[in-house]
């Protein structure tokens, strides 16, 4: 399965073309999909693999045990489960994107800690080796990693590092006997699998010949010697899965251990993050379906006021919803994991874009289903309760919220940026340059006046007009927007977090609701029995979406309420509070 | 020895089935389908048979459409070694009967000598339990139905075979080769794992067409009307345990 063709190399990414009011709709349509053998392949594996975890795994008993049943353990591993991707030369099962994603999808419907367990082992754990590794080390880890004999662990955020990677402070230093080893010093936190990996992928600072350190990424064994770890952590969710400190003191690691090159392990620890994060999409899409499970069944099933209380509008608003949120989720996790398989090596704004909309989504709508349960929601009897814990610390780890947010507006901002560069020049020496700043000068003022050059998704039907003519009003209000900020801040525009915060998520949604688009746009040309609901869905998150959008270009613009009046406010009240350190109002009483 | 299994391919026992709007047949066009449970436990006990090295050569049979190599694909997974794929167009669950199957299979073993037929007691679609004692009737060779544990002497020429019947266990000696039909308790089937699922893209599946084996597929039995089971009526409430006694005597239950 794992045939990645290079047909799709040279599609570029939709998010970054956002942000200079275009629609590069080739990313999303034609809706990318496997191969009709591979779709077969992937049929057959989804089936067992569902009936193993829904009759064997227990999430509530893993979640109150804070550990994956050891039994489950060892069922899982002649299965397949610790190396779903891994070459078959290796062991692994050799799945494609796709086939990962709708495989990890079923973890994430039952039990997202266990999802953790498997996916710090092979979706970062050893991900380096398969990425990045030379064929020694390949040969050497991957066939026990593949076969979950070994698990493997990311090791990167440290007490003092967390979203700021390159702050890290363990250090090896080559040994002075000549060997060419390395001598590995410091303490990681947080680290998933730390208590139970034999094989860690280690980020740690080494020095340079021009005498500054440089992240360099090690495989170390936890055989090397001088290697603890802390007692694992206690948590708010994903319990199951083992989270701990660990300790190196003086671990000799040899030469040929180095993952990629010296020097290079900031390169390979965000090579092995971006590559890791589409799944999560595919499996907070499970969990998503099995919240809409409990939802739609108490919606369904409960009576007050002697009416179903899926006959209530505001019920009825909540499921709505939730469906929307779960298609446009659905669909942009699964048009990230089919771009690469087809090739596509410019997925990774469109990967953070997958990671913060997947998680915030799943919360949203975690939150929306206890909210239709109520009282029943809150108890332990039911997974809900569960499923919230578990799931809020996907919008912290493998990338913040707001880590990702900056990613993608700041790539945005700088590719905008850089088409904007020949009238930069120009309006240095005006005279010289008259035509230059003619042209995008004419454009800039069209895109004021509200009538820019038109993107379009003219492949969307008719059915579908409503949701891509939101798109491509959005998309030509964030080009606009995004060039009035940088005329207004230049440089200056990386620290104003504020409306590059808002440039993010409307890009976010913006993406989402593309590939919603686009996937419906494939279910009409192709009749399927849901066409018409795929429609209402991709139409109702599309007009929801808008709205959302509208409201943060409207915010971004230097010249905006939001940019002259609230935002300067918000910074202010912040400072008083940092300042005071606590609440600053005084009490209404006094006292 | 060489052992055959007959999978069936049938609605899935978790699917809900809607009724044709003829009411001739259940709406099979966007159900989910699966192997037949009772094949699978047959698989199950084949390849378990091979595991302990007293079947050489586990073939895994299927009739019906093209879809049918999915299931061929399952018992693969799960480890038997080829299959054997009759095509034909006709509905498996109610136009190709139990005794064309037969027919069908009988057809097979002059062709592939096996020394056993593992079958599933019953399909859960049409509910016939009727293929293994046919076969058995058809190839002469004696039946151990309903089976809860088989076990193959050491020379292989006999079988032991444990049967569930209404009054508790019979355990019979049947003379290979034979017919077994598997029951609910012979063995608990093992779940496929990724990896011999991507190995079972590689087993090979021979094609045979139904009509080319030179038998009659023509049913004898028309069906006449599906129809869904009775909607439960709504119950009642009652206050105690005496109100409760008094309702189902007056329902004439008690």
């Amino acid at each position: 399965m794992a045939s990645t063709s290079a047909a799709g190399s040279d599609i570029t990414g939709f998010t970054r073309e956002l942000f200079m009011g275009r629609l590069n709709s080739k990313f999303m349509h034609p809706f990318p999909e496997p191969k009709e053998e591979d779709l077969e392949t992937l049929k057959m594996l989804v089936d067992p693999f569902s009936k193993f975890m829904e009759n064997e795994n227990d999430a509530a008993k893993n979640d109150r045990e804070c550990a994956v049943d050891e039994a489950v353990k060892e069922s899982l591993k002649p299965m397949g489960a610790y190396g779903m991707m891994t070459p078959e030369e290796y062991g692994g099962v050799g799945l494609d994107h796709t086939g990962y994603a709708r495989l990890v999808e079923v973890v994430g419907a039952h039990d997202l800690g266990l999802g953790i367990h498997l996916g710090a082992s092979q979706s970062i754990g050893y991900k380096g080796i398969v990425l990045y590794g030379n064929k020694e080390q390949k040969e050497k880890y991957l066939p026990k990693l593949a076969s979950g004999e070994h698990v493997a662990a990311f090791c990167l955020t440290e007490d003092g590092s967390g979203s700021d990677a390159q702050s890290i402070k363990t250090r090896a230093v080559p040994a002075d006997d000549g060997s060419g080893d390395f001598i590995l010093n410091g303490g990681k936190i947080w680290i998933s699998n730390g208590g139970l990996a034999e094989v860690f992928t280690v980020f740690a600072q080494t020095p340079q010949p021009d005498g500054k350190d440089k992240m360099t990424a090690f495989i170390v064994e936890r055989g090397f010697g001088g290697i603890t770890n802390g007692a694992p952590e206690k948590k708010m969710g994903i319990n199951c899965s083992n989270t701990t400190t660990l300790n190196f003191d003086d671990t000799r690691v040899p030469a040929a251990n180095v993952l990629g090159e010296v020097g290079g392990g900031f390169k390979v620890a965000m090579g092995i993050l971006n590559q890791g994060r589409f799944g999560m999409g595919g499996a907070l899409t499970g969990t998503m379906k099995t919240c809409m499970k409990y939802a739609a069944a108490h919606a369904a099933e409960r009576t007050q006021f002697g009416k179903k209380i899926g006959e209530f509008e505001m019920i009825q608003g909540k499921l709505a919803g939730m469906a929307t949120r779960l298609y446009a989720t659905e669909s942009l996790a699964y048009a990230i994991a089919g771009n690469m398989d087809r090739g596509v090596t410019d997925f990774q704004m469109e990967a953070a874009c997958g990671k913060v909309f997947s998680s915030e989504c799943a919360w949203w709508v975690a939150d929306e289903t206890l909210q239709i349960l109520g009282g029943l929601g809150f108890m332990r009897e039911y997974p809900i309760e569960r499923i919230v814990r578990d799931l809020r610390i996907f919008r912290i780890f493998e990338g913040s919220s707001e880590i990702l947010r900056l990613f993608v507006a700041l790539y945005g901002v700088k590719a905008a940026g850089d088409d904007l560069k020949p009238l930069q020049k120009a309006l240095k020496n005006p005279l010289a340059n008259l035509g230059a700043i003619v042209g995008p000068a004419v454009s800039i003022a069209r895109a004021r006046i509200g009538a820019p050059e038109k993107p379009s998704l003219d492949f969307a039907p008719a059915q579908l007009r409503p949701a891509a003519d939101v798109v491509e009003d959005c998309a030509a209000r964030l080009g606009a927007a995004t060039r009035e900020l940088l005329l207004k801040h230049g440089k200056g525009i990386v620290d104003r977090q504020l409306p590059l915060e808002r440039a993010a998520s409307a890009a976010m949604e913006i993406t989402a609701a593309t590939a919603a688009i686009a996937r419906a746009t494939r279910a009409v040309s192709r009749s399927t029995d849901t066409a018409a609901l795929e429609v209402s869905l991709a139409n109702g998150f599309a007009l929801e979406a808008g709205q959302r959008v509208r409201a943060l270009i409207r915010d971004m613009t230097p010249s905006s309420e939001a940019g002259t009046t609230i935002d300067p406010l918000r910074r202010d009240i912040a400072k008083s509070v940092i300042a005071a350190g606590e609440y600053p109002a005084r009490h209404p009483l006094g006292f | 020895m060489r052992v055959f299994v007959g999978v069936k391919r049938a609605v899935d026992y978790a699917a809900k089935v809607r009724i044709q709007a003829d009411k001739k047949a259940v709406d099979i066009s966007n159900v989910k389908m699966a192997i037949n449970p009772f094949c699978e436990i047959a698989v199950e006990e084949a390849v378990r048979l091979k595991e302990k090295k007293v079947a050489e050569e586990v073939v895994a049979v299927s009739i019906g459409p093209k879809q049918a190599q999915e299931v061929i694909r399952q018992a693969l997974a799960m480890g038997a070694d080829r299959g054997i794929h009759v095509t034909t167009d006709m509905r498996v669950d109610q136009e190709l009967q139990p005794l064309a199957v037969a027919k069908i299979m009988a057809a097979l073993t002059g062709e592939h000598d096996p020394s056993a037929w593992l079958l599933g007691k019953q399909a859960i679609d049409d509910d016939s339990n009727q293929v293994a004692q046919m076969l058995a009737g058809l190839l002469d060779w004696p039946q151990a139905t309903f089976a809860s544990e088989v076990e193959v002497s050491e020379d292989k020429k006999s079988a032991t075979v444990t049967r569930e019947i209404d009054g508790g266990l019979q355990t019979i000696e049947v003379p290979l080769p034979a017919v077994i039909s598997a029951d609910l308790r012979l063995n608990e089937p093992r779940y496929a794992t990724l990896p011999n699922i991507m190995k079972a893209k590689k087993k090979k599946i021979d094609t045979v067409d139904a009509a080319s084996l030179g038998v009659d597929l023509a049913g004898q039995i028309e069906v006449l009307e599906v129809s869904e089971p009775a909607t439960r009526e709504a119950g009642s409430k009652v206050e105690d345990v005496d109100a409760l006694l008094a309702k189902l005597k007056a329902d004439g239950l008690l």
